[in-house]
Formats: structure tokens, C-alpha cells, sequence
């Protein structure tokens, strides 16, 4: 019974596993990178940065139709360049990082869908903007582990530059070279995830998967091991009961992936034990000293 | 003597507007040395160009005693976020960087005297707790022992002191006096003129310009603080191109 309601689809059907490997890959390495998005207050970053990536993914799709390497090349483009692009603004012009990230993010989100109606359908301009995780084949598939594997490596090598250059950029500064590299391999991985991303998720989706278990991870802990941790959790399941709910319902599975990570979100602010609203409701006494 | 750092008439400023005009001078190994001024002096420019993280305008800062990033700064405002989740142990543990960088871990040696620097500054039993619950003189406390542990030979303070009791003052104070004992170069912006005339020997008043160098007595005379405050803050946005011979 219980078999048939969770694993059953996934047993019979092969697009089902494809689906969860590779909403799997990118709940992993969406996990670290979503806590640092959110612990340096770039949740709304990445959010501009997967928009950003739209014109390049629809020059691609001009040039060669539906295809995983022309898309993946030009949406990488893009999303590079507008990270770039925002940083060099930054430093050379008045505007603050946030502005100049709108700025580009606006422009890129209506260059896309424009580039789009030049030539596709609005089926395929669904396609972009929302992905569609059950028809990955073994190339994209291929890519998202890909990426992943990558982005969890390189994690792993620059995690303590990483964590200093967050807390500390001035310190990290003084005592090393090593600060704006940090920073901006980091800013390479979330495009690169982005991008895998909207594969499955679609450009305005894939962010989903890194900010919203982050953001739920903070409200079980303050720890940042143990916030990565909680939020690939979240970010596992929210993939498969997202799955199995689409495959269920006759639903779209990228939104309802989403849905049910932002389900744990809200559970997260209500009951979350460090900073959830009910902890607030009921303090506890306080102590002597 | 042998000089920790040589300033060759150094300019240091922004947009063009020198913040520091003219430096020419040496601090001197070991020496302790008091930077003071009016608001808009150069004092805290001054440090940021010893450190590199401001390029000169004109002229030159020649360090003798170590590379730019091997000197211990402590800037006024450190822009740490007091809400990332990290402990007492962990950031004064960062101050170990030059010897562990990205992967080392800690030796049983290094987090000893990760301990010894924490009960240093007087804070034993604080390790664990979160940077966020830290009071300002805490954090002030957490910032030298950080200091202590990155063993520079040149250790940069900028308003060390600024909202600090007596008590947390006079147990830092402590320590840096313990860095010129070691023998180490120490630079401190300060405010507080008794405080520089009872601690330290040396001392440069910058009002943009060199008002006075040298021992603390003579330079803190009624006629150089008179000279100091008559310094006009504003830029002058007429400014003519300074024709000053290098």
C-alpha cells in the first residue's frame, strides 16, 4: 500500500527515475549554495541572476531549436555576463550592487520572452520559462549530475574562503588575495546550477530549489553545517513528493516540486525552532543569569 | 633605528582630493605611535593605505618590516555581519589564516593558543557562544584576540577605544603594550589626548597636511592642536591641480 503510494511510479516507469535523479542532483548542490545565497543576503541575487539567463537559453533556442548544448551554452553566457556585468557596475558606476542586478535582470527577462516569440510556439516558451523535468534525457541528465558533482567539489575546496569572505570580506581582504576569486567562482556555480536548472525547472523556477530550503533550513538551525544539511534534505523530498503529486494529479512537475518546498517553507516559519513563529508565541521563562 | 614602514611623500585621497597630503616620514621598528587629528584628517586613510587597501595618489609607502598582507588591521568599523552563525572560538580561530588557509586544519598547538588568546583578552567561557549575543566591548575583546593570533610585526589599530568602558580600555591597553614589549610595531588612531599623553611616546598629528611628528609632549603642545583644528574639512571643489614638487 504504502509502497504503491511512494515508490510504485518511480519502479514503473523510467521518465519517473529520470525525473527524480535529476531533481536530486540539483536539490544537492542546490542545498550549500542556497545557504550561502542566504547567509549573504543574495536570495533575491539569485532570483535575478535565473532570470538573467533567459535571452542567452532564447538565442540558443533561436539558432538550434530545443537543443540541450546551444541552450545550456547561451544561458551560461548570459548568466555569466550579467554576474559580471553587475559587479563591474557596481565598482565603475553610483549604483549598488541590487540596483544593478534589477536593472540587467529586467532587461534580460523581456529581451528572452521577446527573442522567444520571434520564433517559438508559447508551448515552448512554457518549456523555457517552467522546464519540464520528465522529459530529461541522458545528455541533460548527464549535465545536471555533471554540474552537481562539480559544484559540490568546489564547495568542498573553497567552502572556508567562502564562509570568511561572508562574514569578514574587509578581514579576508587584509590577510589574502583570495576574497573577490571566492566570490566570484561562487557567483559561476549558481549560474551553473541555474542553468542545469531550467532544464528540469525552468529559468524561473530553478532558483526555487536553492532559496526555498535554505530559507526553511534557517528556521531549524543556526548552524551552517546542519543548516546544509537540513535544507538537502528538504530539498529530496520536496522532489519526490513533488514527483509523485504530479504524476498523481496530472499536474506539472516543476511547480509542484516548488510548491511542496514551499509547503516545508511555511511549515518552517510556523514551527521552526530556531526563529519560528511559535517558538515566539511561547518563550519559555528566562533565566538567572 | 630601522624603519617598519617609510612614507615618501605620500598622497592618499578620493576622487583626486588628497585625504592625506604630502606624507613624508618613518615609524620605526618597534616604535608606538599614536595617530591623532581632526575629523577628516586622513587618519583613518592614512591606515588603509599602509594596508594597501587604498593606492596612493602620489608618492609611495614602502613597507620594511613584512608584506601588505601580513599586517594585523584593525579598521574602525569592521564590516563583520553580526548575524552569521559563527561562535567566539571559530572567528578569533581566523586570525591562524596565514598558517592554515584554505583546508588546514587546526593543530592541537593552534587551538590551544586559540584558547590562550581568548583568556587573554578576558573572555574565557565565551568559545561557544554565537558572535551575535556579544556586547560591543565583547566584540571589541573577540577582534584583538583575533589580532593576537595573526602574530604580525605591524598591527594597525583605527579608534580602538571608541564606546568602550574604562575597564575593557585599560585590559586592552594591556595587551598592546605587551605587542611593544615583543618588540612589534604598533600604529593607533586616537581621540583621547590624556590617553595618548599617559600611554604613548610617539606621535603624528595629521590634519591632512603634517601638523607635528614626533614625542608625544611636543607635538601635543597648545600651538600644533590650535593649527590642527583651523584645518578646513571641505573639499574645496575649485581645487587646483597640486603643482607641490614630488
Amino acid at each position: 500500500m504504502l509502497f504503491d503510494l511512494l515508490v510504485a511510479p518511480f519502479v514503473e516507469f523510467e521518465f519517473m527515475r529520470r525525473a527524480l535523479v535529476g531533481a536530486w542532483a540539483l536539490a544537492l548542490s542546490g542545498a550549500p549554495l542556497g545557504v550561502f545565497l542566504l547567509l549573504r543576503r543574495m536570495s533575491l541575487t539569485g532570483d535575478a541572476m535565473a532570470h538573467a539567463i533567459l535571452p542567452g537559453a532564447a538565442v540558443g533556442y533561436l539558432v538550434a531549436g530545443l537543443s540541450l548544448p546551444a541552450m545550456t551554452l547561451g544561458g551560461l553566457a548570459a548568466g555569466l555576463s550579467v554576474a559580471l556585468l553587475a559587479g563591474l557596475v557596481t565598482r565603475v558606476t553610483a549604483l549598488r550592487e541590487d540596483a544593478s542586478l534589477a536593472g540587467f535582470y529586467l532587461i534580460s527577462l523581456a529581451l528572452g520572452v521577446t527573442i522567444l516569440s520571434l520564433r517559438g510556439s508559447s508551448v515552448d516558451l512554457l518549456h523555457v520559462l517552467f522546464g519540464n523535468v520528465l522529459a530529461l534525457d541522458e545528455p541533460t541528465l548527464l549535465l545536471l549530475a555533471g554540474v552537481s558533482t562539480l559544484t559540490l567539489l568546489a564547495l568542498a575546496v573553497g567552502y572556508r574562503a567562502l564562509a570568511m569572505e561572508t562574514l569578514d570580506p574587509g578581514f579576508l581582504a587584509s590577510v589574502s588575495r583570495l576574497g573577490a576569486p571566492a566570490q566570484m567562482v561562487f557567483l559561476g556555480l549558481v549560474v551553473l546550477n541555474l542553468v542545469a536548472g531550467f532544464h528540469a525547472l525552468g529559468t524561473l523556477l530553478a532558483v526555487g530549489i536553492m532559496i526555498l530550503p535554505a530559507a526553511s533550513a534557517r528556521l531549524w538551525s543556526a548552524d551552517i553545517t546542519r543548516m546544509t544539511v537540513i535544507a538537502a534534505a528538504i530539498g529530496l523530498v520536496a522532489s519526490w513528493v513533488g514527483l509523485l503529486a504530479s504524476y498523481r494529479l496530472s499536474l506539472p512537475p516543476g511547480p509542484l516540486i516548488i510548491l511542496v518546498a514551499g509547503l516545508a517553507h511555511v511549515a518552517s516559519m510556523l514551527f521552526g525552532r530556531a526563529g519560528g513563529w511559535l517558538r515566539r508565541l511561547s518563550p519559555r521563562r528566562h533565566l538567572e543569569a | 633605528m630601522t624603519a617598519a614602514l617609510r612614507f615618501k611623500d605620500l598622497t592618499l585621497g578620493y576622487d583626486r582630493h588628497p585625504a592625506v597630503h604630502h606624507l613624508t616620514g618613518e615609524v620605526a621598528q618597534g616604535a608606538l605611535l599614536a595617530v591623532c587629528g581632526p575629523n577628516g584628517g586622513g587618519k583613518s586613510t592614512l591606515l588603509k593605505g599602509i594596508v594597501g587597501a587604498l593606492q596612493p595618489i602620489g608618492g609611495s609607502v614602502e613597507r620594511v618590516s613584512c608584506g601588505e598582507r601580513e599586517i594585523a588591521y584593525l579598521p574602525q568599523a569592521a564590516d563583520i555581519d553580526r548575524s552569521f552563525p559563527v561562535n567566539v572560538f571559530d572567528l578569533v580561530a581566523m586570525g591562524h589564516w596565514r598558517s592554515v588557509g584554505w583546508f588546514g586544519g587546526l593543530s592541537r598547538a593552534q587551538r590551544a593558543r586559540v584558547f590562550e588568546a581568548i583568556a587573554a583578552v578576558g573572555l574565557e567561557g565565551f568559545e561557544d557562544r554565537p558572535i551575535g549575543t556579544l556586547s560591543g566591548g565583547q566584540m571589541q575583546r573577540v577582534l584583538f584576540a583575533r589580532l593576537l593570533l595573526q602574530d604580525s610585526p605591524v598591527i594597525l589599530l583605527d579608534e580602538p577605544f571608541n564606546a568602550i568602558d574604562q575597564r575593557t580600555v585599560t585590559e586592552l591597553l594591556a595587551l598592546v603594550d605587551r605587542w611593544r614589549r615583543e618588540g612589534r610595531t604598533v600604529v593607533v588612531v586616537l581621540h583621547d589626548f590624556d590617553l595618548v599623553r599617559r600611554v604613548f611616546p610617539e606621535t603624528l598629528l595629521l590634519a591632512r597636511e603634517t601638523v607635528a611628528w614626533g614625542r608625544t609632549q611636543d607635538v601635543l603642545a597648545p600651538e600644533n592642536l590650535l593649527s590642527a583644528r583651523r584645518m578646513v574639512e571641505a573639499f574645496d571643489r575649485e581645487a587646483h591641480e597640486c603643482e607641490r614638487a614630488a
